[in-house]
């Protein structure tokens, strides 16, 4: 039973997520780059990057998603989205102030505006994303030690 | 915005980044945990100790984050009693992280523990140095939420069960704190504190303000852990690793609970005597429930949590009164209380260290084997006790005087019946402990290593001459710095804004 659950699931779900599970981590990419001129941001962004990966991960099996990001680079990102976030908001101390919106604002609404708030989604993506699959990997691994112990 | 105002996100940004390169380092070199949590504490404690000498040469300072003016803005506030928990908090914390480096071998990913240990302390950092309610909230869940991990530390059982209990319960005590601060939010459009402040003392008391002062006595009593919100305390605090009950019992109930409940209480609600008498009654019912709950307790660490209840209410018995010394003698507890209860907690873990267990009936004549470890626990347990010199007595000897100056004779003989109380209890524990005749299973058994020796000394030092801050010339730049801003009330608003003014 357990080794059918690592195989994945039928064919069918296989193909459709074989279609969909690259728009999903663009349409996260996209949520995430447009954070500071529409709805959405860091952390939205994130969690649709991760579901992408969670999505993987149930239809073909924990192999093929850990694959494609191992357990040890979830990790890595984590705590470089924190790290990033707080590197970002020490740079503000360059001009004088901590969390300082130091770079040029440039104009309201264009993809490249808003000084340092895009890069602080993006560190905030990075963290919220990788803890989040963090997460959903802790769980599926504890289910499957469960099951072993059975 | 001053040069020196700068200090003020030092003591979250130290933490913050400790806590996350140990975790990305510390995975593949063993030896980097140890040095980064104790090289940071130690510097944390050591701006705090830096700190108070800027605040008493400056005055309060405002720190404006991202240069976004209050009230609009996050603003961070250094004045005297952010100083006092600061230097209580990093005291503690640097203490801690240096016993850590040889009680955590036995655990596998010591890493894991010093990242969230880190968490913790930036959260309570935060709580203490943030002038926003909103913010206030957010560095309460930072530490909140680090603290049921570390908890479940072990994932033993009994430990996961405690861990989930108190994750419930204090998840009950944030969110009651959270409806609290968006019914203020609605009153007064503003979360800046000292703004409410001045707010609320524009549009005068109104019933709105009494039900925001009920949610915040519940949600920070909860994180408190007074009588009758303490159930969660006794299983939480036993459960974790030694180095973390000390942390939780004599810092993170402190941090998150009395200073949030006083500083609200006192600077920004503005206190009421109906209030007031409430805080006193919860203090003198956790006072004597909680030694009363102790002193039949086997087990050495669970007799510590209850005991921890007993010691929470003498501080806010103090800080109840609303009298300068009330307040004085509180928040003078409170240090001790940090200190002794910290330095009891690493004793039970030494103990633990060397026999594997907890249970006072098992063990007896500890002290021929272990004497660094029974000479500080002699010290705290004296200090908890209230036997002069040690720092308890005159801690204790402020609040029973401050009690009978404001003619409360009723709570002053129910104080000295807790202390009589606590020096049974505490008898009991050195009986049973470290004094009386070895057992033959203990004749091998060996003191812990050097750095666990070495915290619990400097902590035994600080119990013996704790009793030196009531000197005129320390007490002035220290204590009394604390207790004005108190004392001061809903004066505090005015302070800020003037602050303010001086910073354009």
């Amino acid at each position: 039973m357990s080794r059918e659950r690592e195989q994945g699931m039928t064919v069918i779900v296989k193909t459709i997520t074989r279609l969909t599970v690259g728009l999903i981590l663009l349409y996260g990419i996209y949520i995430l780059s447009h954070g500071h001129v529409s709805p959405g941001g860091g952390f939205a962004g994130g969690v649709i990057i991760a579901l992408s990966f969670v999505h993987l991960m149930l239809a073909y099996g924990k192999e093929v998603a850990l694959g494609k990001l191992p357990k040890a680079a979830t990790f890595f990102f984590e705590s470089m989205g924190a790290l990033l976030f707080l590197g970002i908001a020490l740079f503000g101390f360059t001009s004088g102030y901590f969390f300082l919106n130091f770079i040029s604002k440039g104009e309201p609404f264009r993809l490249f505006s808003a000084g340092i708030i895009p890069l602080c989604n993006i560190a905030i993506s990075l963290k919220v994303g990788a803890g989040l699959f963090a997460i959903f990997i802790a769980l599926v691994l504890l289910r499957f030690e469960s099951e072993n112990k059975e | 915005m001053t040069l020196q105002s700068n200090i003020i996100p030092v003591f979250v940004i130290l933490p913050l980044s400790g806590a996350f390169l140990t975790s990305i380092l510390g995975r593949k070199l063993r030896w980097i945990p140890d040095i980064l949590g104790a090289v940071t504490t130690f510097l944390a404690f050591i701006f705090s100790l830096l700190a108070i000498r800027v605040v008493n040469i400056s005055g309060t300072l405002i720190y404006s984050v991202g240069a976004w003016r209050p009230p609009v803005g996050i603003a961070m506030v250094m004045d005297g009693l952010t100083v006092f928990m600061l230097v209580t908090v990093n005291l503690v914390a640097c203490a801690i992280a240096v016993y850590a480096i040889n009680y955590m071998e036995k655990f596998t990913s010591k890493w894991k523990f010093y990242t969230l240990f880190l968490l913790v302390l930036a959260g309570m950092n935060g709580v203490v140095v943030t002038g926003d309610i909103f913010n206030l909230f957010v560095f309460l869940e930072i530490a909140s939420v680090a603290s049921y991990a570390l908890v479940a530390f072990g994932t033993e059982r009994h430990e996961l069960e405690a861990a989930f209990k108190y994750a419930v319960m204090s998840t009950v005590g944030s969110l009651f704190v959270l409806l609290g601060i968006v019914l203020i939010y609605a009153y007064t459009s503003t979360l800046n504190m000292a703004d409410i402040a001045s707010v609320i003392l524009a549009k005068g008391p109104k019933n709105i303000v009494s039900m925001i002062s009920v949610l915040f006595i519940m949600g920070f009593g909860l994180k408190a852990a007074l009588v009758p919100f303490h159930a969660w305390l006794p299983d939480a605090h036993p459960s974790a690793p030694a180095p973390i009950s000390a942390m939780l019992s004599g810092v993170l109930i402190k941090s998150l609970g009395i200073y949030a409940l006083c500083r609200i209480f006192y600077n920004v609600l503005g206190m009421t005597s109906s209030v007031s008498s409430l805080l006193m009654f919860m203090g003198a019912l956790s006072m004597v429930v909680g030694v009363f709950l102790a002193i039949g307790q086997w087990d050495f660490k669970r007799l510590l949590a209850y005991h921890s209840i007993s010691q929470i209410g003498y501080v806010v018995l103090g800080i109840g009164l609303g009298t300068p010394l009330g307040i004085l003698g509180g928040l003078f507890h409170l240090f001790n209380h940090s200190i002794f209860k910290s330095l009891l907690f690493l004793n039970s873990g030494a103990v633990e260290y060397a026999t594997g267990t907890r249970d006072l009936q098992r063990m007896g004549g500890l002290a021929s084997r272990m004497p660094v470890t029974g000479t500080t626990s002699f010290f705290a347990s004296m200090s908890i006790a209230g036997i002069p010199p040690f720092n308890g007595f005159w801690s204790k000897l402020i609040i029973i005087l401050a009690a009978v100056q404001a003619g409360r004779l009723g709570y002053a003989f129910w104080a000295v019946l807790a202390s009589l109380l606590t020096l049974a209890s505490f008898m009991k524990v050195m009986k049973y402990a470290f004094l009386g005749t070895l057992k033959e299973q203990w004749n091998r058994i060996k003191e812990v290593p050097i750095f666990m020796k070495l915290s619990m000394s400097a902590l035994a030092i600080v119990c013996l001459l704790g009793g030196a801050l009531l000197l005129s010339g320390i007490k002035d730049s220290f204590l009394d710095k604390a207790s004005d801003v108190l004392s001061e009330g809903t004066r505090y608003s005015a302070l800020i804004a003037k602050g303010d003014i001086f910073e354009k």
